[in-house]
């Protein structure tokens, strides 16, 4: 009993801060739990899977897995004339056991896959040296190994075998940068007729830049006047607005492509009203016109709506009063209507310009031939090529662009001045 | 008592066997394949009979090639496909790659006539993780109603002749190859020519000389549709659906053999897969000597077993159609033909398809 009354007495001794700091440690933990399955969704399917992305772009064990203790053996290899015997003798015994195991992501095939990215041509010296490898019994290897191909009898290959022995390794950026490894192991620029993804990248740029810059112009005056209309009207407009938005991405896109294409409506249209001829047909879709004219249209909302949030709450009594201190309504306008707009405008800018650069599907659908964007390229690589660790690559390159982006912006603009709405 | 737990535990073996076959027999597999006309020739004369057959069932899903899909199951364990439909190439680097199980070429029954199979598959069907079923060909096309007097594969390439766009696959491989021959090399010769950079060179000079006037198509259904839609004046095509385009709806499409390159497709077996005796049990009923020869009757797509060539009958919705003359490898149409070198394409495509993305883009 006494100690119970004793407790009570101390708790009420306790400063009132203290008890404060206690019941608010309390509601945060609480609130924090609240956030936990939100916390855990991110880091299962954001944060693990671009970690995940980081660790491919620069890991690849397709040498090492398979022919491990060669991996460490060709170490020792000053990179002069051939490598040793004995390092010959433990490659042959690494392939003949790669090939009898079969094991999946550490067969034969796949270490001759990782050695033609960077020897082009040389794939099928692995794959079919595996297959009459078993039937070396005894030395000398060496000899043994360049009577089955003399091939092997290439510098090269051993160079880049020795190089590709790291798991850890810059070979993906290094041809996501339009470089790669020379015969001496050397890196040096890619030949002209090699060259994509820089450019890809610089185009990816560009296109966006340019989309966002039409819906800038395109948004600005829907926003306004959805801000002013009465709400009947305003409503009307609305969901003229919303209503793409609604609807399928792919159902746009194809939409776009029965309007575009070379016997679609418009052509179809210009031909009858005699504008052009049915010979001149305009390309308007398949290249980075169509890209363009699709993607503004999917990304429209996305800069309308930040826009008309922020200028829903500007008060028209700012502008009333401009105009009544005798400023000109343009002037009136550009000091005091559209400073206000701007965190709108910025919110607006960003996501379009984000959205744009990692944009995949529709420039897949319209963009043709040189419609394509870098995602097309990395999904090419995920699934046609299957080189996922160059994928991986040039989606870490993309990442680091829009974070750079994002910092660039921070630093103009401020992200805390952003607002959605 | 001991009696009683005999009884038990051999009433308990009679319910095991049963529930054992009961489920034996209500297996299911799914088959992949390339979708269209094609998937609909192998459900006709592979499927249906199999599942009239065993009582199993085929659940057919559609791909357009390529090893993505069947790489990423098996590496993330979970195989939902059973058996898919593969190009040569694929078929060869799959099983390098080890996301192919090694097929037993030992249990494919013997031809009609009593010869074996190994005898009675033509050279090259039978490979270390598959069994060939047909043979194929990507041909160029065009429509009899719009142009006429279209003289082999250089036409082809000659926009002053035959002003308009083109339909070409979206890829290095075949178009490397059409490029060549179509600028006077013969067959025999493209490959050892491809393999220098001087004859790639020179095949992506021809390619230039059309590349304004390119659609580029990814699979295999759309060629017949640009032409169709007038989009392009000629386009190259998988000698299959253009047929059926003609046969079936009456489209005035003309097959163009001259330069055709020619391929195997065969099944394979995703490492890791389920339900493998009954997939191997469909192997060997969809390749053996009727079923491939009936598989021709929808689609001219050539069996590869001896047996079934003379087999080979009319179209299955008009007697009158012979099917033969159409089909890759009937001696009219292979005069100037090419193989698809797998090998060639196992080691090149990596670079000469960076060096097309370059290209194209450019």
């Amino acid at each position: 009993m006494t100690t119970a009354n004793s407790s009570i007495d101390q708790a009420d001794a306790m400063p009132l801060k203290e008890k404060l700091a206690k019941t608010t440690a309390i509601q945060r933990r609480r609130a924090f739990l609240l956030t936990l399955p939100l916390v855990l969704f991110l880091l299962i399917s954001f944060v693990f899977p671009i970690g995940q992305m980081l660790f491919n772009s620069i890991h690849n064990n397709k040498v090492s897995g398979v022919v491990p203790d060669f991996a460490v053996a060709i170490q020792s290899w000053d990179g002069q004339g051939l490598p040793s015997e004995e390092v010959f003798e433990i490659f042959v015994k690494d392939l003949a056991k790669a090939k009898k195991v079969r094991e999946v992501g550490r067969t034969v095939g796949n270490m001759a896959t990782r050695i033609n990215y960077e020897m082009p041509g040389s794939r099928s010296l692995f794959t079919k040296t595996a297959r009459k490898v078993i039937n070396i019994k005894q030395g000398p290897y060496k000899e043994a190994l360049i009577k089955i191909n003399e091939k092997w009898a290439n510098p090269q290959v051993w160079l880049t075998l020795q190089r590709a022995s790291h798991d850890i390794s810059p070979a993906f950026y290094i041809a996501a940068m339009d470089l790669k490894y020379n015969e001496v192991g050397e890196v040096v620029q890619a030949d002209e007729l090699y060259q994509i993804y820089l450019k890809n990248f610089i185009k990816t740029l560009w296109l966006a830049a340019l989309i966002t810059f039409i819906c800038v112009l395109l948004a600005y005056p829907v926003a306004y006047l959805l801000s002013v209309l009465p709400l009947r009207q305003s409503n009307l407009l609305m969901i003229m607005v919303l209503l793409p938005f609604w609807t399928s991405l792919l159902v746009r896109t194809t939409a776009w492509i029965a309007i575009l294409q070379t016997e679609g409506v418009i052509n179809d249209l210009l031909v009858y009203f005699g504008v052009i001829g049915e010979d001149g047909r305009i390309q308007m879709i398949y290249n980075q016109t169509g890209t363009v004219i699709a993607m503004v249209h999917i990304l429209l909302p996305f800069m309308i709506l930040p826009l008309y949030s922020v200028m829903k709450t500007i008060q028209p009594t700012y502008m009333r009063a401009a105009l009544s201190m005798g400023s000109k309504p343009f002037n009136a306008y550009r000091r005091v209507y559209l400073p206000q707009t701007i965190p709108g405008l910025a919110a607006g800018t960003l996501l379009v310009f984000i959205l744009a650069i990692g944009y995949y599907i529709t420039p897949a659908l319209v963009g043709g031939q040189d419609g394509l964007l870098i995602s097309n390229l990395i999904a090419y690589h995920i699934q046609k090529s299957l080189n996922w660790s160059l994928g991986a690559a040039l989606g870490a390159m993309l990442l680091v662009v829009v974070l750079a982006l994002y910092w660039v912006y921070n630093r103009l603009i401020g992200i805390d001045k952003l607002r959605f709405g | 008592m001991k009696k009683f737990i005999n009884k038990t535990l051999i009433a308990a073996a009679v319910a095991t066997t049963m529930v054992a076959g009961g489920v034996q027999a209500a297996e299911s597999i799914t088959v992949v394949s390339w979708g269209g006309a094609y998937t609909k020739s192998q459900v006709e004369a592979y499927h249906k009979p199999w599942m009239a057959l065993t009582g199993n069932t085929i659940i057919s899903d559609d791909y357009n090639g390529g090893l993505a899909e069947i790489k990423a199951q098996v590496e993330a364990g979970n195989v939902t496909w059973n058996l898919v439909d593969v190009e040569l190439s694929d078929a060869v680097r799959g099983c390098d790659e080890g996301i192919l199980e090694v097929m037993d070429h030992s249990v494919l029954p013997d031809g009609d006539n009593g010869v074996p199979a190994a005898e009675d598959f033509l050279p090259g069907a039978l490979v270390e993780c598959a069994v060939g079923n047909i043979v194929w060909s990507t041909v160029f096309i065009h429509d009899s109603s719009k142009i006429q007097g279209v003289d082999g594969l250089k036409d082809f390439f000659d926009l002053n002749k035959f002003p308009g766009k083109r339909g070409m696959r979206k890829g290095a491989k075949p178009n490397l190859e059409f490029a060549l021959m179509a600028d006077g090399v013969e067959p025999a010769d493209v490959y050892e020519l491809l393999s220098t950079d001087a004859g790639v060179d020179r095949a992506f000079a021809k390619l230039d000389t059309i590349k304004d006037s390119v659609v580029w198509w990814e699979s295999g259904a759309q060629p017949p549709q640009l032409l169709a839609d007038g989009e392009v004046t000629m386009t190259t095509a998988y000698n299959g659906r253009v047929f059926n385009a003609i046969a079936s709806e009456g489209k005035p499409f003309v097959i163009n053999w001259d330069g055709q390159v020619w391929d195997l497709d065969l099944w394979v077996i995703p490492k890791g897969a389920s339900n493998q005796e009954a997939t191997m049990d469909f192997v060997k009923f969809s390749t053996s000597t009727k079923p491939l020869a009936d598989q021709a009757s929808w689609i001219p797509y050539g069996p590869l077993r001896k047996s079934s060539f003379g087999l080979v009958g009319s179209f299955h919705s008009n007697p009158d159609l012979d099917m033969a003359p159409h089909m890759p490898t009937a001696p009219a149409n292979f005069k100037r033909a090419l193989q698809n070198d797998f090998e060639f394409w196992a080691d090149n495509s990596d670079q000469l398809n960076e060096r097309f993305n370059a290209w194209l883009t450019k």
